[in-house]
């Protein structure tokens, strides 16, 4: 009949038995509701496509990993300067190499200025000799302070490394001559981890992992199921249509949670990141966040008809919240008419309130606001979806 | 008086296309309860769209659907608990086994035959755990039936079953359709192929653009033709008996004339017949053949199908890209 399995003789002795069976077939109430069973069936869909399971748990994973090593926080920040040969160099240099901040090496004026366009060097000295009669080998300990420059320091102020290796220069230099602070100060280490790009990133890593979760594990699902007519055939049931969409929805927390997890738990024990407040605002924040990119992947699948569609629209949506809502840098640095709709879009108050909990520490009643927002996003999505939702061609 | 599973009354669907397309102009079908329906028909004649009405996947322009006496629109929810459909082209998910997927759609009801039954309604019991994607064709069709059987439904809509499986796993669903008529189910079929039509159905309605062309049981559509016999020819010169001719003008002009033939078509070089009576038309043929010195090549007669009765009412073939019986 099928396989190769069963004989011959099985096929009829199947079907005579099988009509007394279908005679007495009687139907009996279905205990259990639909959307346990929706859920349940996707997770067993989901954990068994090993390529979902990788991307899903493995590649935000693998990013922050990456991140995480590029950003990490340096021993101490390094500041390459040039000095341009010209008399008087070896005399500033001396000056200079104590100073561990600072690498400093000789090139010719056109290397130099290249080197400074191009910003692999922080500023460029030009030293400039004191008088006619010395070749920069003068004691300036001894002397009254001179009037022309003894050195000449390009700064391109448009980088904050430039400034910085300026003043260090500066200081060096002078304490390096002999010079005493007027006020007396004391130098020291705060070792507390929370002001570093790390610390910045790591919530607008899960951010952005919340984000292409909701979009590709609920969009792309439901498009999948759209092509292959099983949205139609659903249709042909009683199954409740609400009940079908918030099953997808809720299967996606149930991914979603344990990413988040191992991702905070392996920053935490890796790069130190820090959670100053509760871990449970922690926990409703990023429960919130799913739900809510759940909606926008709902909203964003709910009438797509092929992927090449699904993939337009998703991108639509997610590069500009990728570029505008601080994931990388802060959205601040925008001019600020754009900062109130950039803070309307989903992505922007979880990210703040996140690192409002991570690094300042702050209380989820403090966050009313990226609460609200989250929280409208999240209903007005699905109610938007439930209302246009494709579900036959 | 036997109540009516399905009343369906001068329906109609124009798709508002540009320009727009009335795929559907006036239906009428009175399925019975406990009856084998055939829709019958070619691809674009208006067959899924009208099932599709029935099955309350789309909204008709007019007309009016009545499923057991119930209404789409209002008592949705009720009609979806007594129905079972089985569509064409859904694709069940892969990774699922027999199992999984047949409760997924068990868990939509309120009332419902258990698992392990419906497996059994189609004998896949020996693949209950078996993923779907190691199905065979056959198989998956099976499947898709059980989803639509779990339910226990009164009425089932059953979509081209067999469109695109070999012979063995079409007999296997046949099989399965047969027995749902032995439950005293109402089964509404639809498909393109006379031979399934045939075997299954007790009564079948035949589409083409839009309407209903003919209705009744196959026996009496057949009957319905004038002519019950077929004959398919192709001729050869009397000189040289292997090289196939091209049929004539002349020829085919002669075989009209002959008795009882009702119908004459050319087939690339094959004649087709149409007509009443085998014994008094053989010998007329050759004769007629003889006049032109021409013999018979090769020879094939056969009963009347459905396909007949269609090519009859439009001059197409049902199904035009399968070759003929």
């Amino acid at each position: 009949m099928s396989g190769s399995s069963e004989n011959s003789s099985q096929p009829k002795a199947e079907a005579a038995g099988l009509k007394s069976l279908s005679k007495g077939m009687v139907a009996q109430p279905v205990i259990g509701s639909a959307i346990v069973t929706l859920i349940k069936t996707r997770l067993i869909e989901f954990t068994r496509k090993p390529a979902a399971v990788f991307w899903t748990y493995g590649f935000p994973l693998l990013m922050v990993i990456v991140l995480g090593w590029a950003f990490r926080a340096q021993p101490v920040e390094q500041l390459r300067v040039a000095v341009e040969d010209l008399p008087g160099q070896q005399r500033l240099v001396e000056l200079l190499r104590p100073n561990e901040q600072l690498l400093v090496e000789v090139a010719t004026h056109e290397v130099s200025i290249g080197l400074l366009r191009s910003g692999k060097v922080a500023a460029v000295l030009i030293p400039k000799a004191a008088t006619a009669s010395d070749s920069g080998e003068a004691s300036f300990a001894q002397e009254p302070p001179l009037r022309s420059p003894v050195a000449e320091i390009l700064v391109d102020f448009a980088r904050p490394g430039s400034l910085m290796a300026q003043l260090t220069i500066q200081r060096q230099l002078q304490t390096a001559a002999g010079q005493q602070d007027v006020v007396p100060t004391v130098i020291t280490k705060f070792d507390q981890p929370g002001s570093r790009y790390i610390d910045f990133l790591v919530p607008g890593l899960i951010g952005m992992s919340l984000l292409g979760g909701g979009m590709w594990g609920v969009g792309f699902a439901i498009v999948d199921m759209r092509i292959r007519k099983l949205l139609k055939r659903f249709l042909a049931t009683p199954m409740r249509r609400s009940d079908f969409l918030l099953g997808v929805m809720i299967s996606r927390l149930l991914f979603m949670l344990p990413e988040v997890a191992v991702m905070l738990f392996f920053t935490s024990v890796f790069f130190s990141v820090k959670v100053y407040g509760s871990w449970f605002a922690v926990a409703f924040l990023v429960l919130l966040g799913g739900v809510q990119f759940s909606g926008v992947g709902l909203l964003v699948a709910s009438r797509a008809k092929s992927i090449e569609t699904l993939s337009g629209l998703m991108n639509m949506v997610m590069l500009p919240m990728w570029t505008l809502c601080g994931i990388f840098f802060a959205y601040q640095k925008f001019p600020e008419f754009l900062h109130w709709p950039i803070r309307m879009l989903p992505l922007t108050p979880l990210l703040d309130s996140l690192r409002g909990v991570m690094l300042d520490g702050k209380s989820l009643p403090e966050l009313w606001v990226e609460i609200t927002l989250m929280t409208v996003w999240s209903v007005g999505t699905f109610v938007v979806a439930l209302k246009i939702f494709r579900w036959n061609d | 008086m036997t109540s009516l599973a399905i009343n369906c009354r001068n329906l109609k669907k124009t798709y508002p296309s540009k320009p727009p397309v009335d795929a559907v102009q006036g239906i009428d079908l009175q399925v019975e309860v406990g009856e084998c329906f055939g829709v019958l028909g070619p691809n674009g004649a208006g067959k899924t769209t009208t099932i599709e009405i029935l099955e309350g996947l789309l909204k008709a322009t007019s007309g009016e659907v009545e499923i057991f006496g119930l209404r789409w629109g209002k008592d949705d929810s009720e009609i979806r608990q007594r129905i079972g459909v089985s569509l064409q082209e859904t694709v069940l998910s892969d990774d699922l086994t027999i199992y999984e997927t047949i409760r997924l759609f068990r868990s939509f009801y309120k009332r419902a035959l258990s698992v392990q039954q419906a497996i059994e309604s189609v004998s896949l019991q020996a693949k209950s755990t078996a993923r779907v994607s190691k199905l065979s064709g056959g198989q998956k069709q099976r499947l898709a039936v059980a989803c639509a059987m779990v339910s226990n439904p009164e009425l089932l809509f059953l979509d081209e079953p067999t469109t695109g499986l070999d012979p063995t796993s079409r007999r296997e669903v046949w099989e399965i359709v047969n027995r749902l008529r032995e439950d005293g189910r109402t089964v509404l079929l639809t498909t393109h192929y006379m031979d399934e039509a045939q075997r299954l159905c007790d009564r079948v309605a035949i589409f083409n653009e839009g309407k209903v062309i003919a209705l009744g049981t196959p026996d009496q559509l057949i009957r319905s033709l004038e002519a019950q016999q077929i004959i398919k020819f192709s001729t050869a010169s009397t000189h040289d008996t292997q090289q196939i001719l091209e049929p004539t003008q002349a020829l085919i002009a002669g075989c009209s004339q002959l008795p009882t033939v009702s119908n004459v078509e050319l087939e690339g070089n094959q004649i087709r017949l149409a007509c009443g009576q085998l014994h008094v038309v053989m010998p007329a043929l050759v004769e007629v053949l003889r006049g032109e010195h021409m013999v018979l090549a090769d020879l094939m007669t056969r009963a009347a199908t459905l396909d007949d009765v269609f090519i009859s009412l439009t001059g197409r073939r049902l199904n035009e890209d399968r070759k003929e019986a």
